[in-house]
C-alpha cells in the first residue's frame, strides 16, 4: 500500500503505523453526565464495509499524524489530510 | 541421424541450440559426473546426458522426469548445492548449469534407482483422496507417535540444510513508469514500444535469456529468425538509458499500489555468490503502469501411466530441441488436441527424432497436422487417444494407442510429447483477489477485473499467436507510455503470423489403464478426484483441500485446470460452475532468506550504543539488551566470580562514596513553545505550567483509558522550554502519543516537541559524594551548593572548560545525586572525566542491575509495574491526579473500578526469614491459605538482595496493599516450587524520608 503524505509524498506502508478510527471525538466534558460519550469515545468503533476515515502516523518520515480514507474492502486510498487542519 | 556426437552428451543434437559449445561445464547428479554446456539449465544438461528418472513422486515414490521447461515443473525438483547451501525442492528447469554443479535426487532412500519407499505404491488403495482424514481418526494418540512420523519419513519432498545459510540476501526498491512482467514476445515487445516513448521501464524476466518461446521455436519475427529478433530486442533496450533489465527475475506478488514484489536469483547460477553480492535480491518494485506478459503454461492431457520420465509437454520438447539441441528421446509419439501436435512433429522430425505416431484427439484433423506426420513418416490416429504409457523406472517404453473404433496398438516409444492446450498464466492479476473468468472458446482461465494499471498482452491474456502477441505487447506498452504523458513515438509493431490453435478441449482419457494423473507433484489421480466426488466435495476449493491438488510447491501450475476439468465432467457440469481455486502470492516458491534479507542474526534489529559504550567495554563491562539498546548490566571486577558480588560492591560504592551511571537511554522530549506548560498539563496527570524555571519535577503519563502509560521527570529550562525524560522502553511510544495529542486533539496549542533522545549523554552521579564530583567537573564559579542548586534544580552550566552542559539535581538511587547532560559528541570524554574527578572520592561506575537494586530499596515503580494494567491508585500515586484540569485519562482513571481500594496496590515485601531468597512472579496468598487462584490476591513484581540491609525485598501488588502493612503472608511459585514467608511493608525500605535526597 503507498500512502500520499502531504508532506513527504507518496510514501510504502512500512513507514507508517495505524492508529485507527478517525471520526471519534474527544468530549469536551468531565461531567458525569457524559460517561457514554467517554466509552464510546475510547471503546466503541464502527467497523463499516467500505470507506473509513482512520489516523496514520508517518513515524519513519515526517512525524505527521494524517486522515486516510480508506476502503477497507479493496484498500483503495481516497484522500490523505493532514490530522490537525490543512498544511 | 544427429543424435549421439559428442560421446559424452549422447542426445546432443550436433549442432544448433542457444548454447555455448566452447564453454563445457562439469556437473555432478548424484553419482554420475557428467558434461554440459553454458546456456543449459540443469534439466537441458540431463536429457542430452540420456537421464531420464530425475526423482520420485511425493507420495507414491513414482518414478519421474522431466515435463516442463520451466518455473511450473512439478516432477523433476532436486536438492541442489551441499552443505549448509543444500537448497531442497529447486526444479532442475529453472537451475542454471554451472561448472562444479551438485544436485542429488530427493525423497528416495537409499537410492534414486532402488527406492525401497516405493512399496507405497502397493499401499496405494490406502494413501488416496481424504487419507488423512479417514485413516488416522483413533486413537488420537497414534497421529502424533506413529503415523505422522511415519508418513513423514516416507513421504514429502527435500531435506532442509542443517546449518545457517552463509550467503546474504538482500532486500531492495526499485521505481518505474511501467513494468513489463516477462521478456517473451508480448514483454520484448511492451518494453520496447514504452522504452522508445521514452518512459522508465523496468522488465523482470524469469528466465537467463531474454525471449520466451521465441528462443524455443522455429518462427520468425520479420525477416529474422525468431531468437535473433529477442536478441537485438534485448541488445536495444540495454543500450536505452532508462530501461532497466531484469533477468532471473521473477515477479511473485502484486500489492496495493502498484507495488510488486520479484525475486532476482543474483548468485543462484554460480557455486558462490560474487563477492559483494547477495544469493537473492528481494524487490519491491512500484510501477506507474505494467504490462503482464507472463506467457502461458502448457498443460498435459490425463491418461494412463502419464506420470512416467518420458511423458513431456510438447512445447517442452520444443524447447528442447531447439534452444537447448537436446533429444528428449529417440522415438516419439505425439498426443494433443490441439495444433501444437504439427509443429512439435515437425520439429522431432527435423532433429532425427523418429515420429512413430501423432495421435490427435480430434474429429477433424487439420491439414497442417496431417502434412506434418507425413513428412515424419510418422502414423497419424486420428480421434485417437493414448490409454496408457506403458514401461519402468527408465521411464516409457511404449504407448497404448486407442482408435476411434476402439481398436488398441502397441508402439515402442521413450518419449511420448503431450499438449492439452495452454493455460494464460493469470496468477498475477487475481492476487488483489478478483477472480479470473473462464473462456469457453480456449478452454482457459483468462484475467477477470485487472488491478489498477495493470494490462495483459499477448498468451497470458488468451492470445496464444506469436503476431498476437507482439502486436498486443507493443499497443500495450505504447498505451502505458502515452498514459503517463509520454508521445506515442514506439515505431511500427513487429510483425509475424499468428498460427492455427484448432484447440478441441480433451481432457482426460477417460478408459485409461493404470494411474492417471492430474497433479504430479501431489501425486493426484483421476480417481481420487472422482473419490472425492463421491464423498461429496464438489466445488474446486473443497476438492482442493480434500485431495490436495495444486497444493504442492508448484500451486498445480500444470495440473488445476484438468483438474477442475475432471471435476466438471464427474459432475455433469461446465467447467465455468465448479469454480477455480484461489491464486494467492508467492507465485513461485520464495526463500524465507529472501524476506528477512540482511535482518537475521544481530541485524534483525538495530542495536543501539549508550554514548559511554566504548569505555564500558575497555572496562570489561557485562552488556544486556533493553529495548534496543545494548547497556552496561555490571562492571565485574577482578576476582569477582559472581554477578551478585559485583552487583553488592556497585551499590554498596554508591551509598557508601559515590557512583556513576549512563543514563542516556532514557527518552529527551525537547518541549517549546508558548503553550508548552498547558500541553504538558493536559498529557501528564499533574501539574508543570506552575513549575519554577529552573526546576525539575516527577510526572506520571496515562492513556486516555485511564490506566499508567509512562513516567519521568520534566525540567522546565525557559519560561517556553520543557525537558522531559521518558522510560527507556517508551520513548518512541510517548514521543508518537504527544504527537497525537498535538496534531490530532488540540491542534490549536502552539507547542513544538522533538525527541533528543540521542543528542545527549546524560551521567547520573550518585551518592554522598557526589557534589564534590560534580564540583570537580563543573567550571568555576558555579555554585552547586544545596543552598544554590537545591533537591530538583535544574538548569544550563558548562562543564570541562567550556563545554554546554545542563545539570539536573534528581536522584532514583534515592542519595544525593546529579545528572549531567552534555552533547552526545562529548558523552565519552565526560565519562572519562568523570570517572577522574571521582576518584580521589573511590567513585565506582554501576550498571542496570545496580540501578535496579537501589530503585527498588526506594520503592521507584518501573517497568514491572509500568505494565500496562496498572492505575495511578494501584501505583500509590493516586494523589498526583490533579483535579483541577482536563488531562489524558481524567475520565476513565475515576471510574469506580479503578479507584477501588480493594484492586492490588504496590507494597513491599521482605521474608520473614532473613536468609530466603524472593523470586519475581510469585503469587501472594494468605498465610493460611492454599495456593489456588482462588486465594490469589496478588503477585510480586521486582525483587533485589539489598546490600545495605542484608536480605532480600521486593516490591509487588497486594490487594488492599497499604492497610495490611506489618501482615505476613506468603509469596508462592509452584512452578519454582518455592514458598517464602514474607511481612507486607510500605514500597520504600532506606530512608523514607528522604533525608539523604536534600543534603
Ligand atoms: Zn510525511
Amino acid at each position: 500500500m503507498r500512502i500520499r503524505c502531504p508532506y513527504c509524498g507518496e510514501r510504502g506502508l512500512e513507514e507508517f503505523t495505524y492508529r485507527g478510527d478517525a471520526t471519534v471525538t474527544r468530549p469536551e466534558t468531565l461531567d458525569q453526565t457524559a460517561e457514554a460519550a467517554w466509552v464510546d469515545y475510547v471503546y466503541l468503533r464502527d467497523n463499516p464495509a467500505g470507506p473509513h476515515r482512520e489516523h496514520w502516523y508517518h513515524g519513519a518520515g515526517c512525524h505527521a499524524w494524517l486522515v486516510v480514507t480508506r476502503d477497507v474492502r479493496t484498500h483503495e486510498i481516497l484522500g490523505v489530510e493532514l490530522a490537525g487542519g490543512p498544511a | 541421424m544427429t543424435i549421439g556426437t559428442p560421446t559424452d552428451q549422447p542426445s546432443r543434437l550436433a549442432f544448433g541450440g542457444l548454447i555455448d559449445r566452447r564453454l563445457p561445464l562439469r556437473f555432478r547428479f548424484d553419482d554420475l559426473e557428467l558434461t554440459g554446456y553454458a546456456g543449459d539449465t540443469l534439466a537441458s544438461a540431463l536429457i542430452a546426458n540420456d537421464v531420464k528418472l530425475v526423482g520420485r513422486s511425493f507420495k507414491y515414490h513414482r518414478p519421474r522426469g522431466i515435463l516442463t521447461a520451466g518455473s511450473e515443473e512439478p516432477n523433476a525438483l532436486v536438492e541442489l548445492r551441499a552443505g549448509p547451501r543444500r537448497e531442497p525442492n529447486t526444479r532442475a528447469t529453472t537451475i542454471e548449469l554451472y561448472d562444479g554443479l551438485a544436485a542429488d535426487s530427493q525423497n528416495r532412500w537409499p537410492s534414486l534407482r532402488h527406492d525401497l519407499l516405493a512399496v507405497n505404491q502397493l499401499a496405494a488403495p490406502f494413501l488416496g483422496a481424504g487419507f488423512y482424514y479417514k485413516t488416522f481418526m483413533w486413537p488420537a494418540a497414534f497421529w502424533e507417535k506413529v503415523y505422522e512420523p511415519a508418513i513423514r519419513r516416507a513421504a514429502g519432498l527435500g531435506r532442509a540444510a542443517t546449518a545457517a545459510d552463509p550467503d546474504p540476501y538482500e532486500k531492495a526498491f526499485a521505481f518505474c513508469d511501467v513494468l513489463v512482467i516477462g521478456g517473451g514476445p508480448a514483454g520484448l515487445a511492451a518494453a520496447l514500444a514504452a522504452g522508445r516513448a521514452g518512459a522508465r521501464v523496468i522488465l523482470c524476466d524469469e528466465d537467463f535469456l531474454a525471449g520466451g518461446r521465441l528462443n524455443a521455436e522455429r518462427r520468425g519475427v520479420g525477416d529474422k529468425p525468431a531468437y535473433a529478433w529477442a536478441a537485438e530486442a534485448v541488445a536495444e533496450l540495454a543500450a536505452m538509458p532508462d530501461v532497466t533489465l531484469m533477468p532471473r527475475t521473477t515477479v511473485y506478488g502484486v500489492y496495493d499500489g502498484g507495488t510488486y514484489a520479484a525475486i532476482e536469483r543474483v548468485g543462484d547460477h554460480l557455486p558462490v555468490p560474487a563477492p559483494h553480492t547477495p544469493r537473492q535480491r528481494n524487490w519491491k518494485i512500484v510501477a506507474k503502469r505494467t504490462v503482464l506478459a507472463a506467457g502461458a503454461i502448457e498443460r498435459p492431457i490425463v491418461f494412463g501411466g502419464n506420470d512416467r520420465p518420458g511423458v513431456m509437454l510438447a512445447g517442452a520438447v520444443r524447447t528442447y530441441l531447439n534452444r537447448f539441441a537436446a533429444a528428449p528421446g529417440r522415438r516419439a509419439v505425439v498426443f494433443a488436441n490441439n495444433d501444437e501436435a504439427a509443429a512439435t512433429t515437425a520439429d522431432l522430425a527435423a532433429a532425427g527424432v523418429v515420429v512413430a505416431a501423432v495421435v490427435d484427439t480430434r474429429r477433424d484433423v487439420p491439414a497442417a497436422t496431417r502434412e506434418a506426420a507425413k513428412a515424419a513418416g510418422a502414423l497419424l490416429v486420428a480421434e485417437g487417444r493414448i490409454v496408457e504409457a506403458k514401461g519402468g523406472r527408465r521411464g516409457v517404453r511404449s504407448a497404448l494407442i486407442r482408435n476411434r473404433d476402439g481398436r488398441d496398438m502397441h508402439l515402442a516409444c521413450d518419449l511420448i510429447a503431450v499438449s492439452g492446450g495452454w493455460s494464460p498464466t493469470i496468477q498475477l492479476t487475481s492476487h488483489l483477489g478478483a477472480k479470473p473468468m473462464w473462456d469457453e472458446a480456449r478452454a482457459a482461465q483468462l484475467p477477470g477485473a485487472l488491478p489498477p494499471g495493470m494490462a495483459v498482452a499477448g498468451a497470458a491474456a488468451g492470445d496464444f499467436g506469436l503476431g498476437s502477441c507482439l502486436a498486443e505487447g507493443h499497443a500495450a506498452g505504447a498505451d502505458a507510455a502515452e498514459a503517463l504523458g509520454h508521445d506515442r513515438s514506439s515505431g511500427a509493431a513487429p510483425v509475424a503470423d499468428d498460427e492455427p490453435a484448432g484447440l478441441a478441449p480433451y481432457w482426460h482419457v477417460k478408459d485409461s489403464a493404470g494411474k492417471a494423473f492430474v497433479d504430479f507433484q501431489n501425486d493426484v489421480s483421476v480417481s481420487d478426484v472422482a473419490l472425492a466426488v463421491r464423498d461429496g466435495f464438489r466445488i474446486a476449493e473443497h476438492l482442493k483441500r480434500y485431495t490436495t491438488l495444486g497444493m504442492a510447491t508448484d500451486q498445480g501450475k500444470t495440473g488445476n485446470t484438468a483438474g477442475m476439468a475432471v471435476l466438471a465432467e464427474a459432475t455433469a457440469r461446465p467447467v465455468a460452475e465448479v469454480g477455480m481455486t484461489t491464486f494467492r502470492p508467492p507465485y513461485v516458491p520464495v526463500a524465507i532468506g529472501a524476506f528477512a534479507g540482511h535482518h537475521r542474526g544481530k541485524a534483525f534489529r538495530p542495536t543501539r550504543l549508550a554514548p559511554s559504550h566504548a569505555w564500558a567495554a575497555e572496562r570489561g563491562a557485562v552488556f544486556v539488551e533493553t529495548g534496543n539498546w545494548l547497556r552496561a548490566q555490571w562492571y565485574p571486577e577482578a576476582g569477582e566470580t559472581d554477578w551478585l558480588e559485583s552487583v553488592t560492591r556497585e551499590v554498596k560504592g554508591t551509598r557508601e562514596r559515590v557512583g556513576v551511571c549512563d543514563v542516556s537511554t532514557l527518552g529527551k522530549i525537547d518541549v517549546q513553545g508558548p503553550d508548552a506548560g498547558t500541553f504538558l498539563d493536559r498529557v501528564y496527570a499533574n501539574t508543570f505550567s506552575t513549575l519554577p524555571v529552573g526546576k525539575a519535577r516527577y510526572g506520571l503519563m496515562l492513556r486516555e483509558d485511564g490506566f499508567v502509560l509512562d513516567d519521568g521527570t520534566t525540567a522546565r529550562l525557559g519560561e517556553e522550554h520543557y525537558f522531559m525524560t521518558t522510560t527507556t522502553a517508551n520513548a518512541v511510544k510517548v514521543m508518537q502519543h504527544l504527537e497525537y495529542c498535538h496534531q490530532v486533539i488540540w491542534p490549536d496549542l502552539d507547542v513544538q516537541m522533538v525527541s533528543v533522545t540521542e543528542q545527549w549523554a546524560q551521567y547520573a552521579i550518585a551518592g554522598p559524594k557526589a557534589r564534590a564530583v560534580v564540583a570537580a567537573l563543573l567550571d568555576p564559579s558555579q555554585d552547586v551548593s544545596n543552598e544554590a542548586f537545591p533537591y530538583l534544580a535544574a538548569g544550563p552550566v558548562t562543564v570541562c572548560g567550556g563545554v554546554a552542559g545542563r545539570l539536573y539535581r534528581l536522584s532514583f538511587s534515592g542519595e544525593l545525586a546529579y545528572e549531567i547532560g552534555v552533547p552526545a559528541r562529548y558523552g565519552d570524554a565526560l565519562i572519562r572525566a568523570i570517572m577522574t574527578a571521582g576518584a580521589p572520592h573511590g567513585i565506582v561506575p554501576y550498571g542496570t542491575e545496580a540501578l535496579g537494586v537501589m530503585r527498588i530499596e526506594k520503592g521507584h515503580p518501573a517497568g514491572n509495574e509500568l505494565n500496562g494494567q496498572t492505575t495511578a491508585h494501584d501505583l500509590g500515586f493516586g494523589k498526583l491526579l490533579s483535579k483541577k484540569k482536563d488531562f489524558i485519562g481524567r475520565f476513565m482513571a475515576a471510574r469506580p473500578a479503578l479507584t477501588d481500594p480493594g484492586r492490588t496496590t504496590l507494597v513491599g515485601v521482605k521474608p520473614v526469614e532473613p536468609g530466603a531468597r524472593l523470586r519475581g512472579g510469585a503469587h501472594f496468598v494468605p498465610r493460611d491459605a492454599t495456593v489456588s487462584s482462588e486465594n490469589d490476591q496478588g503477585y510480586l513484581t521486582s525483587v533485589a538482595f539489598s546490600p545495605e540491609l542484608g536480605h532480600w525485598i521486593g516490591l509487588g501488588f497486594l490487594a488492599n496493599g497499604p492497610e495490611r502493612y506489618g501482615e505476613v503472608i506468603r509469596a508462592a511459585d509452584p512452578l519454582r516450587s518455592a514458598d517464602v514467608m514474607v511481612e507486607v511493608c510500605a514500597p520504600c525500605f532506606i530512608d523514607p524520608e528522604g533525608a539523604r535526597l536534600r543534603v
